[in-house]
């Protein structure tokens, strides 16, 4: 009898933490398969990576996305390109430092919708310490009762001194990087 | 008294043509070239150093690549001078069988080599860009599992192709040096 009682007190606070975040504000949840990728060039060529761990904080409803507010932490360690010799050296001091700087974040500081499910988010990237102003173009689209949020942008790795020393040499390895990112999404807008 | 008389190096014609002669000897160049850095880069720490020699490998190979498909063109319309009749009727059966196998073997590694080092870059997810400048297509899909498997049979095979070289040279150097018979100067570069 003991044992149905907790469990019953157990199921509704789990009903009330779940309708909890829903009644305050549309907070969306992160769905596995989401990813955080990066295509940089090496002499010409596109190597690709991504990032094997991250997660976010976001409430967003798509019938009011300027109050909407988007975060996200990365963990730098878990940078990869795919190459175990490569991905060695990237928590080290001249690419992410990963002892000093274990996470990027970004937080935005505006979201502006451009119609069509297209969006604008504006806010702030900080990786290794740097801190940089970055506009973000996503475009949202209905995965059955998910969405998914996809986008790309250009970042300039030497502003956030990634990849220093004798890999600053922008012939070896460009300046430019870009950030992509498809992220599926539980809980978006939902009422 | 006049100096022992020794057999002096009867020129030998016909000759190689001039552009079989370029190719032959820019390509020993190319692909000498291209072994001692590939042997050179897989050794070194990662650095933007390791990174120029890989890439250039990768743009030595692909000019070999193509090279060879012209010098091979080139070879099928022009035909070789036959061994002359002199120096081919002194070798025995397995040295001429050996000689056949060795130009087809080192002809065919031509090709292979580099396209099995085209292929191992694209399946480790690394395409090729000519000089950096050319993207060449991936005639293989992204397979890092696949692409640890091709490595080292890529360096096999050069190993091999080095080795047919290094039998070539010696068979050459003993034409000139020991037999005299001035084989080579079908191919030395330049005007007989």
């Amino acid at each position: 009898m003991k044992t149905l009682v907790t469990t019953l007190v157990a199921i509704a606070a789990a009903a009330l933490l779940a309708a909890g975040p829903a009644c305050a504000q549309t907070a969306a949840k992160l769905l596995p398969g989401s990813e955080i990728g990066f295509v940089s060039k090496q002499l010409g060529v596109p190597v690709k990576g991504g990032f094997k761990r991250f997660d976010a904080q976001i409430a967003f409803d798509p019938k009011n996305p300027a109050a909407g507010s988007v975060a996200f932490t990365i963990d730098t360690g878990s940078a990869g390109i795919g190459d175990p010799e490569t991905d060695r050296e990237l928590p080290k001091a001249e690419w992410f430092s990963t002892a000093k700087f274990p996470q990027a974040r970004f937080q935005s500081s505006a979201i502006k919708s451009l119609g069509g499910g297209r969006y604008e988010v504006a806010g702030k990237l900080s990786i290794k310490g740097q801190a940089r102003d970055v506009v973000v173009p996503v475009t949202l689209s209905a995965a059955g009762a998910n969405h998914t949020a996809t986008g790309a942008f250009t970042i300039k790795r030497l502003e956030f001194r990634i990849g220093d020393g004798e890999w600053a040499d922008t012939s070896m390895v460009a300046d430019e990087v870009q950030v992509t990112f498809k992220l599926a999404l539980a809980g978006l807008g939902a009422p | 008294m006049s100096p022992p008389a020794r057999r002096p190096l009867k020129p030998i014609e016909p000759r190689y043509t001039a552009t079989a002669v370029a190719l032959h000897w820019l390509l020993a160049v190319a692909i000498l070239g291209s072994m001692a850095v590939g042997a050179t880069m897989t050794e070194l720490a990662v650095s933007p150093q390791k990174l120029k020699l890989y890439n250039w490998h990768k743009w030595a190979g692909i000019t070999i690549l193509a090279l060879s498909a012209l010098r091979l063109a080139w070879r099928l319309t022009h035909r070789p001078p036959p061994l002359p009749v002199r120096v081919e009727a002194s070798m025995p059966g397995w040295q001429r069988t050996a000689y056949h196998a060795t130009h087809h073997a080192m002809y065919a590694l031509f090709f292979i080599v580099p396209l099995m080092g085209w292929a191992y870059s694209s399946m480790a997810g690394f395409p090729v860009v000519w000089f950096g400048v050319l993207p060449l297509p991936d005639f293989v899909p992204v397979d890092k599992e696949l692409a640890k498997l091709i490595k080292p049979v890529h360096g096999w095979l050069a190993y091999t192709l080095l080795a047919l070289v290094v039998l070539h040279v010696a068979a050459a150097l003993k034409h000139q040096f020991i037999d005299r018979d001035g084989l080579l100067a079908r191919m030395r570069p330049g005007r007989a």
